[in-house]
């Protein structure tokens, strides 16, 4: 078997196009079953009050935000060596996606912040290391337009995301490392939870809508940038009216 | 609890729906977004498509 064959865009637009609706249907199961147990049904924080309900998106959206950078780089590894295109086109249908969440994980830090901290916003090593993974998203998305040669973009920008990867463990490690406002680590792979069931497993459920919702999003871009790549020598490439056709498209 | 309870989160609804509305509006927008640049890129593929197959057979307008 060729494990390049679904590295081929013309192999994998059709695929993804069949995956799609399945990581939708998905994603809006467990965000509407982790909603509900957890932001609307589970109990008020006794010391934070109702505002800790924040937490339920805020903590997802970050770990999705950093996730979501390691497989860009893991793509950008793999675009360099084996210079597969679809690597490189997976990168830039991610990055919008993880500036996203990384946005809104600032975004809701900060509306936590305000009541709890009483600041919408402190210079830890925490806060700071995220924003500057905001920075790279945003780095990477402008340097890959800005370079008109698409292969030149692809290796730049995989180049940029791979060396920019030293800024996950500074973001995972940083309230170890160094004494930040913001707190320690609530959950690891090798200790129970700090944190009440009730709100742990609505949480877990909200963090696995995230990700099939990453998914579904990033499969979707992918599609329409293969398409947009396939410009110019669409009737060459020969694939992409079938697939058009295929689905319901006028060919 | 009833609804305005549950609107007021407490006395901190500002800060909870701030949270959430944004996170709604963000989704919304990044499936619109989507949407749009999926319909434009397959309309300017299918158009590319015509025109060649057009200009390939001599037909074209």
């Amino acid at each position: 078997m060729n494990i390049f064959k679904y590295s081929s865009p013309a192999t994998f637009y059709p695929l993804a196009g069949k995956m799609i609706p399945w990581f939708a249907a998905l994603a809006t199961i467990f965000a509407a079953i982790g909603l509900y147990a957890g932001p609307i049904a589970a109990p008020t924080d006794y010391q934070q009050g109702e505002v800790y309900r924040i937490l339920y998106i805020h903590v997802p959206a970050a770990v999705l935000g950093m996730f979501i950078y390691l497989v860009m780089a893991a793509y950008g590894v793999m675009a360099l060596t084996f210079n597969t295109r679809l690597s490189a086109m997976m990168m830039e249908a991610l990055a919008p996606t993880g500036a996203i969440l990384i946005g809104l994980a600032l975004w809701t830090g900060s509306l936590w912040g305000k009541p709890t901290w009483g600041t919408y916003w402190v210079w830890d090593a925490r806060v700071t290391s995220t924003l500057i993974l905001l920075f790279l998203y945003i780095g990477y998305m402008a340097l890959v337009s800005a370079i008109e040669d698409k292969k030149r973009a692809d290796k730049a920008g995989a180049l940029l995301v791979i060396v920019g990867s030293v800024n996950i463990p500074i973001i995972h490690y940083s309230v170890t490392w160094w004494n930040t406002l913001h707190q320690g680590e609530s959950f690891t792979v090798s200790a129970a939870p700090k944190m009440a069931t009730s709100m742990f497993t609505p949480m877990l459920a909200i963090a696995l809508a995230f990700w099939l919702y990453a998914v579904t999003i990033s499969l979707m871009r992918v599609r329409s940038i293969i398409l947009e790549r396939e410009r110019g020598r669409a009737l060459s490439a020969g694939w992409v009216a079938d697939a058009l056709a295929a689905e319901g498209g006028k060919p | 609890m009833n609804w305005g309870e549950f609107f007021s989160m407490g006395g901190r609804g500002f800060y909870v729906w701030g949270a959430y509305g944004a996170f709604a509006i963000a989704i919304t927008i990044e499936v619109l977004w989507l949407r749009a640049r999926a319909k434009r890129a397959r309309a300017e593929i299918l158009a590319e498509i015509k025109g060649d197959a057009a200009m390939k057979t001599g037909n074209q307008p």
